[in-house]
Parts: C-alpha cells; structure tokens; sequence
C-alpha cells in the first residue's frame, strides 16, 4: 500500500529535518561522545579533525558491532558551535568574505547567529541530485522558476560529511564526493541551472573490509585512517553494555549525566584551535617525519604534510606549545598506514610496518 | 541433547516469536531458517497473535528497489498532480512492526546495509530524487532464509542485528503441533521500561557470550534486551536467572564459535578447538573481574544453558556455517551481483530518445521538463496539465562492461605441493594486489586430491582472499580436469552477471585423476586437455604459470590448448607475472 503524503506534508517533512542530528529515533540525543569506552584511535582522529580540518578526512575501517557509527555521529552533540550568516542555505562563514556564496556577498546587512556544527549522513541509495543538489522540481512545476535546491554538500559544509558503508557507495557518488571534497566547491551545471558554492567539509567514510574493498584512490583521500576493534577484554566488554544498555533506558538522562565531560572535550577543542597557528613544528621534528616517509617509502608528499598537521593537531590538543617526535609517534599509524606502497591484503601487516619503522626511526 | 535440557527447542523457538513481540525494535528480529511449509507458517501466526492489535507487518521482495524500500518521489502521483508526492517506502511503512525479508539468502549487500542502517538508527533517512526527509522506522526484520546449502545464508551485517535464528526445520512437528496462540502481549510491553537494570545477569551474559567465542558487542546486548522482554513477558518486575538462560540460549548459543569448558573454573579455560580467526579468541585469554559465589554459580548455570542449547555436532555446522558466509562474503552470493550485471555501473543521465532496453530516468526527465511548463502552457493552453518534449527526456547512462572477475587455479597436488605451492601463493598473492588496485574481483579454485573446491566465490574482498589461500593445504593427487571444469563453472557464473572472466591457472600441468575420479596418467592428462578446449569455447582470457622446477610440455600444451599464454614460474619475476596478467586482461 502505497501512501502518497501531500505537497503540505512532504514540505513540512522535507522542511523538518534538521541541519544536525541532535535528535533521533523518537527525538532521543545521540549517544555521548564522552561516554564511548576505548576506540582510542578513532576518538583521537575525530579530535584532530575537529581542530584542524584540513587533515583531510577520516577513514575508519572495522569489524561489526565496533560502534563505528555510534561514534561518528556521537561528534554532533559534542563538537563546539559555529557562526554563520543567518538564513544562508550553505551556512557561510560570516568571518571568511572571500568564500561567502553570492546571496551572502549580495546582502549588506547579513546577520550573525550560532548554529551547531553540521554532521551529515549521506544515506545509502541517496541520488546524485539530492547529493550535489539540484533544480527544485516543486517550484519548477507550480512556478516555472528554476531554483537551485541545495544538496547534502551544501548542508555539510564547514563541518562533516558521514559515509557508512563508504564501501557500498557507488562510484559516480564517491568519484563526485572527491572531487568536491579536493576543491572545496561544488560547481553545480544541469537542467539549465549553474551555481557554485563552498563546500569545505571532513569526510569521514567508515566500512567492514569483510565486506569489500575501497577503492584505493579513495583511500588515498582520507587525511586519516583508523581501525576499530571489538575490546577483547572482559571489563571493557562488560562496560561498553553497561553504559549502552543505561543509554537506553533513558537517553536524555544518560546524555545530561555525561553533558560535562563532553563540555571538557569541547573546551579543549576551542582551546586546540586558538593553540594551533602558534604551535611550532621544529625543524628536527620536520625531519624526523621526513625519514619516518622516506623510511617507509610512502607515496608523494601527502602523508608527510598529514603526518605532521595531525601531529600539530595532536600538541594542541595536549597544550604543548612543540611538536615533537613522541606526537608523530602518536599519529603515525593513522597518517601513513593507508599510504605504504600497498601490501592492500592484510591491513594488520601495515600498521605493523608503520610501528617497526618509527620503532627503527626514532628509536623505541 | 543432556536430559536436563530445559525446555524442548520448539517451546523456544515460541518464545522467541513472543519476546520479538514484546520487543521487536529493541530485539531486531530474527533468522527464520526453514523452509516455506506449515513450520514456518505457525511461527509467524504466533508471532502475529502476540503482536498488538494494528502492527503493521510487510512483506520485503527480493531485489526489492530503493524506491520501495526507502521511498521517494512518487512520479506518478506527481506527474498526474503537477506537484511533488512523495511516497513513502517498506522501512517507514512498517514503523513500529515487523519487516519479513523473503528468500533472505539472496538479499543483496546493498538491501542489507539499508535495512542494518534502519535497524541501528530507528528511522529511515531518505536523499532520492529531490526528497529529503527522516521517517521513523522501528522495525523488526524476520529474515526468511530458505537457504539450503551452508554458505547460502543471509547477509552477515543484518544476521548480526537480529537477535534470534531459528532453524524450523529440525524441530518435531508434535511439538509445533502444541504451540497455543499467545496472549498479546501489550501488558509485558508496558512492563519492559519498568525493569530495572541488574549489573549480575549483564556481566554474566557478557562473560557466556565471550566464553562462547562469540565477538562483538551486539550478541551480549541483544540477550540482554531478550533477558529483559522474557521478565516483562512472565509478569515479573526484574530480570531472573530464568529470564537471561532463555536469553543464553536464544540469543548467544545459536552465535557460538567454541563450546564453553564443561565445569569454569575461577580461570575461564584454555581455548579448545582453534577457531578460525585469531581476534575472536582473545576474549577468552582474559580473566573475568573476580566473581563472587553467587556470580559464578550464575555463570555456571548460563553455560549449562548454552551447552544445552548446542546438540552435539552442531558446533562444526556452526563453524563450517560461520566460515561458508565469510567466504560468500556479505552477499547473499547469488543475489549479489546480479543488479550489477543487469544494470551494469549507474554513471549519470543524459539526454537522448531511448532506444530499447534503455531505461527512461524518470525524476531527471521531469526536472529537465519543469522549467518550462508555464511557458508551453502560454503557447498551447489545451492539453495536458504537465507537457513533455522528446528535448527533455533522459535516459539512465550504463557502463557496460563493469569489470573483471579473476579466477585463480590453484594447484595443490603432491607433484605442486613439493615444487613451489608457497611460491605459487606468492604469486597469486602479488595478482590479487594487482587486482585490487584495478578492482577485479577475484575467485579462487584450489584441485587435489579427488576433486576442485571452490575456495572463494567470486569477491572483492582480498583480505578473504588471502586467507582462503593461507589455509590451503598442499598434497594428493592432481585432478586437474575437475580444476578447469570448476573454474569454467565460475568464469561462466561471472559473465552471466555481466563480469569479464579471466584464468589465471598455477599447475605444472601434471594430472593424474581423470574426470571421473580415476586414477592413471594418460586418461588424466586427456581429460584436463579436453577441459582445456572446454574452456577455449568459452572465449575465456587465460594465464598458465608452469610451477614446475623445470618448464616441461605439460603445461604448455595445456596453454595451447585454452589459448592461453604461457609462463613458466622459474623464470618469472613479479614484474614479468604482472605484465602478464595486465596483457592478458587487456585482450578481455
């Protein structure tokens, strides 16, 4: 049985949901970012992409049941807010004038306000038109007006951009994904509309290998990749169910128990930010990386400069005002083990190396 | 089966259908193995009677269509009232009911992933063909799986959310005959939220679930969740041992990898059989937080639970299960692919009349048209409502050919085995990474001993890949003929799906077992010639690496033979292999 919703309803859906996802399943908080048990690795990467997006990215590759998505979308509730021009569809940085969209540019008076950070997911079997955004089929139809009607892309600029199962994406999604994640703009050219907007955002893909591969150009994009695991020790296991399980008794009570901790994450962000231009990069430490590359032959310039934005972005984090060869340590395996001239058989074998070789670069 | 098995597996599997009434979004649904028949049917009568009044239950096609499941524009609707209608998809439709997902053993990846995706989230988020919106969807998925074969089985990813797997079929009809409809179950659902949480049955599931091999965090959660609707359902306020035994045994056992010790010790004991991956041991080399009296006779008892849930021998069903879907992979095998292969790689939309067998794009062609109705309507004022110009139709844009499938022949008799088996795993190692970059797929055949065995379907998965041929035993006899029949069963699979098959076969070509499983050289030798030519008919694209220390003739009348190149392994470096496998696919 097929329900048609009318034109009223659909709008007032479409219109209803929300830039973030503070709210879901039956308006329940998502799951705090603070409470997730372990996941280091993943938790760190999202931190250093908070702070300093232009990482690139953050890939994270898993067993089932890990919490990938959990943690993902866990970011929302716990990442610092934003300010953008009111009503601006693409959520423009009033601070930036350069990258303002032309409705922005063309408006004198454009008022301020605070919003959160968008984290978006891009669902599977989303279309392209819905993705990059297209022509607005309600008001070419009643008014003959050819409006653009912005994408996911837009909505996720200057914050997130959330693939589950980047694995099952097609390829024409992932090859424009890429694309405007490289440029920062999404050029927008059919049915007679053409309109280009900032869309600066971190993509973050997350999938099970067991389920297939990724492309390697894809892998290639991502500032960052991670890997998850079930705990394996009894206590973690036992905790990890606790808190889920008291999460689901009572959302909106766990998230308030938990509100303050994720308040201290959210300080040190701000604080990670305002630290990051004054945090220096000595030029042993730049050498240092420049080895632990060259040591592991990895492929052009890329990993390097990951390697050592995410090292900085790692010190700010820690309030050191130095980045030093104890933070590369910390970020090599995320920043490198998706570069190495690939073995792509056995992911363990690259981190693997990624740790001999700083172990041989820098001494244990 | 022990005598003191607690109650029969039938009164259970009712049980199940009751607890998944009590709680279906919570619990996730169920695996129903079994074959259609009066089994099945009864099971979802109960569950039907416990359900409360009104629940919708839908039914999910195979090969069912994003705009069905997820919803969408309507186009219809919208083209009759010149305004969007949206319609709404099986996901949100069955909002707060239950989703029967038929012939769950060929769900594509791709449904599974969308159906996992509702069953986390409780909603159902749409990005198609102009509509944006979040619909909530609180289902229960009961999975129909009328596979027979191991490896035929429901996609993993979804499997591990249900909470339940049910195998009907083995049950004795007198037990089903003594199901009694259940009351529904509206009383226990008001109860569920009132059950407070108890640290000793969540630590004990969690520990049963760990000494059971069982990895990831779902399994426990999912039989505390079954623990909690079975205390609602008896009426009672807090969970009891009785609660979390149903749930060990509906829940964990059927998820188990190793049987528990038969009496814990304060130690959880040493592993018995090896399970097959290595990080789903571990959790049983740590030593639980020291649990008191009380605890551990409750540990005890969920264990005895479980043991008795697991028939003796089920185990290596279980395992050899558990290793069957990971070598299928994620799909439904069968159903995998075949979209792909229908529809080939979506690369957009153009303009264009289509031709026939092309596929109008619907959505796109009613963009391209909307911008200029009020003019056509000026121009010609009768007609109808919404006027499309042949300039405005679009067409879905296919590539053809979406790409390679390598089929790998591996020789792992005796003659091989002693000459250069791990070097042939080398090689074919250093392919797969080929393919990889290239994203072949890859299948993997292995022959030796009285026959071929398909070692990995055709994946994109290398990690599985490599494993398969890790585990690959060397010895025996040489019935190459079975080899290149398999690998010609494979490559035509492959291209009835739309794939560009490729052979790559590591033999020294010396066979001994004849296609009828006898012994003796010469009837060998003209078997797995005469399969040879077989596979020439096909057209199939083939690479023969001589494995022998030596290039002797056999192998390189048998490249003559499929119109093959010819290469042999001794004077091959990775370079050379490559350059090889890249030349013979670009003649595909």
């Amino acid at each position: 049985m097929d329900i048609a919703l009318d034109d009223r309803a659909a709008a007032a859906l479409t219109g209803a949901t929300p830039p973030r996802r503070a709210a879901r399943a039956g308006g329940r908080p998502p799951f705090p970012f603070a409470a997730i048990v372990g996941q280091d690795e993943m938790k760190l990467a999202l931190l250093i992409a908070a702070v300093d997006p232009s990482v690139g990215g953050v890939l994270v590759f898993g067993d089932r049941g890990t919490g990938k998505s959990t943690t993902v979308r866990a970011l929302a509730a716990m990442l610092p807010t934003m300010k953008a021009v009111a009503g601006c569809r693409f959520n423009c940085d009033p601070a930036q004038a350069a990258q303002l969209c032309d409705a922005c540019r063309a408006d004198p008076r454009r008022v301020v306000q605070t919003v959160p950070v968008p984290v978006v997911d891009l669902p599977l079997g989303a279309t392209e038109d819905r993705v990059a955004g297209a022509l607005d089929i309600e008001r070419a139809l009643a008014e003959g007006v050819k409006a653009f009607e912005p994408g996911l892309l837009a909505r996720a600029h200057r914050g997130f951009l959330y693939i589950d199962e980047a694995n099952l994406l097609e390829d024409h999604l992932v090859d424009l994904l890429l694309d405007v994640a490289a440029s920062g703009e999404n050029v927008v050219e059919r049915e007679g509309i053409s309109i280009r907007h900032p869309a600066r955002f971190v993509l973050i893909g997350s999938g099970n290998p067991e389920e297939g591969e990724l492309r390697p150009q894809l892998l290639d994009r991502f500032g960052l990749s991670v890997e998850v695991r079930t705990p394996t020790d009894l206590p973690t296991r036992i905790e990890v169910v606790k808190r889920r399980d008291a999460y689901e008794r009572n959302p909106a009570r766990f998230a308030r128990a938990w509100e303050a901790a994720n308040r201290d994450l959210r300080t040190r962000i701000l604080a990670a930010r305002k630290r990051l231009p004054k945090t220096v990069v000595p030029d042993a430490t730049l050498e240092a990386a420049a080895k632990l590359c060259i040591a592991l032959r990895t492929d052009g310039l890329r990993g390097e400069l990951t390697l050592v934005r995410a090292a900085r972005a790692l010190a700010a984090l820690d309030g050191d005002a130095q980045v030093t060869v104890a933070h590369l340590k910390r970020v090599a395996p995320p920043a490198l083990r998706h570069r190495l001239r690939r073995d792509p058989l056995d992911e363990a074998v690259s981190t693997t190396r990624v740790e001999r070789a700083v172990a041989e670069v820098f001494g244990p | 089966m022990t005598p003191d098995a607690g109650p029969s597996p039938a009164a259970d599997a009712a049980a199940a259908a009751r607890l998944l009434a009590v709680d279906p979004a919570g619990l996730g649904g169920a695996v129903l193995r079994a074959g259609p028949g009066p089994a099945r049917d009864r099971w979802l009568a109960l569950l039907a009677a416990a359900l409360p009044a009104g629940t919708p239950m839908r039914r999910l096609p195979a090969g069912v269509p994003d705009s069905r499941l997820l919803g969408g524009l309507d186009v219809a609707a919208t083209l009759a009232a010149g305004r969007r209608v949206v319609e709404r998809g099986l996901l949100a439709e069955a909002d707060g009911g239950i989703l029967l997902a038929a012939m769950a053993e060929r769900l594509e990846p791709g449904t599974a992933a969308r159906l996992a995706a509702a069953l986390d989230d409780g909603e159902v988020s749409v990005q198609r063909e102009g509509v944006a919106l979040t619909l909530p969807a609180r289902i229960a998925v009961v999975a129909l799986d009328e596979g027979i074969a191991a490896e035929e089985a429901p996609p993993a990813p979804l499997a591990d959310r249900l909470a339940f797997a049910l195998r009907l079929d083995d049950l004795p009809p007198a037990d089903l005959a003594a199901w009694a409809p259940p009351a529904r179950v509206d009383a226990a659902r008001a109860r569920l939220p009132r059950i407070p949480p108890d640290d000793r049955i969540l630590e004990a599931l969690v520990k049963s679930a760990a000494m059971l091999g069982i990895a990831g965090i779902r399994a426990p959660l999912l039989a505390l969740r079954a623990a909690r609707a079975a205390a609602a359902l008896a009426g009672r306020d807090r969970m009891e041992e009785a609660d979390a035994a149903l749930a060990v045994r509906l829940v964990l056992a059927p998820r188990a990898t190793q049987l528990p010790a038969e009496a814990p010790t304060e130690d959880p004991p040493p592993p018995e059989p090896p399970p097959p991956e290595p990080d789903q041991n571990q959790a049983q080399d740590q030593t639980p937080p020291d649990p008191g009296p009380d605890q551990q006779q409750m540990q005890e008892m969920l264990l005895a639970a479980a043991r008795a849930a697991l028939p003796s021998g089920l185990l290596a069903t279980l395992d050899l299960r558990e290793q069957a879907r990971r070598a299928a992979g994620a799909s439904g095998k069968a159903g995998a692919r075949r979209q792909a292969a229908r529809h080939g790689r979506p690369i957009g939309t153009r303009a264009a009349l289509p031709r026939s067998g092309q596929k109008i794009a619907l959505v796109e062609t009613l963009r391209a048209a909307a911008p200029w109705q009020a003019i056509r309507r000026r121009e010609r004022p009768i007609g109808p409502r919404l006027r499309v110009l042949r300039e405005d139709i679009r067409i879905r844009r296919f590539k053809e050919r979406i790409g390679t499938t390598a089929v790998f022949v591996v020789d792992a008799s005796g003659s091989s085995a002693l000459n250069r088996l791990a070097e042939a795993k080398g090689a074919v190692e250093m392919l797969l990474a080929e393919c990889y970059i290239r994203r072949d797929q890859v299948a993997v055949v292995a022959f030796r001993n009285r026959g071929a065995e398909v070692l990995l379907p055709p994946t994109s998965s290398l990690v599985r890949a490599k494993r398969s041929l890790a585990g690959l035993p060397g010895g025996g006899a040489t019935p190459l003929a079975a080899g290149l029949d398999a690998a010609a069963a494979l490559a035509r699979e492959a291209s009835r799906r739309g794939r560009t098959p490729l052979l790559v076969l590591l033999t020294d070509g010396r066979a001994n077992i004849a296609r009828d499983g006898t012994p003796g050289r010469p009837k060998a030798e003209a078997d797995g010639l005469d399969a040879a030519a077989a596979l020439r008919m096909l057209g199939i694209p083939a690479l023969v690496v001589d494995t022998a220390p030596r290039p002797q003739p056999y192998a390189r009348k048998l490249a003559e033979a499929m119109a093959g190149r010819y290469l042999p392994l001794p004077a091959t470096d990775a370079a050379r292999l490559s350059a090889a496998v890249a030349g013979v696919r670009d003649a595909a």
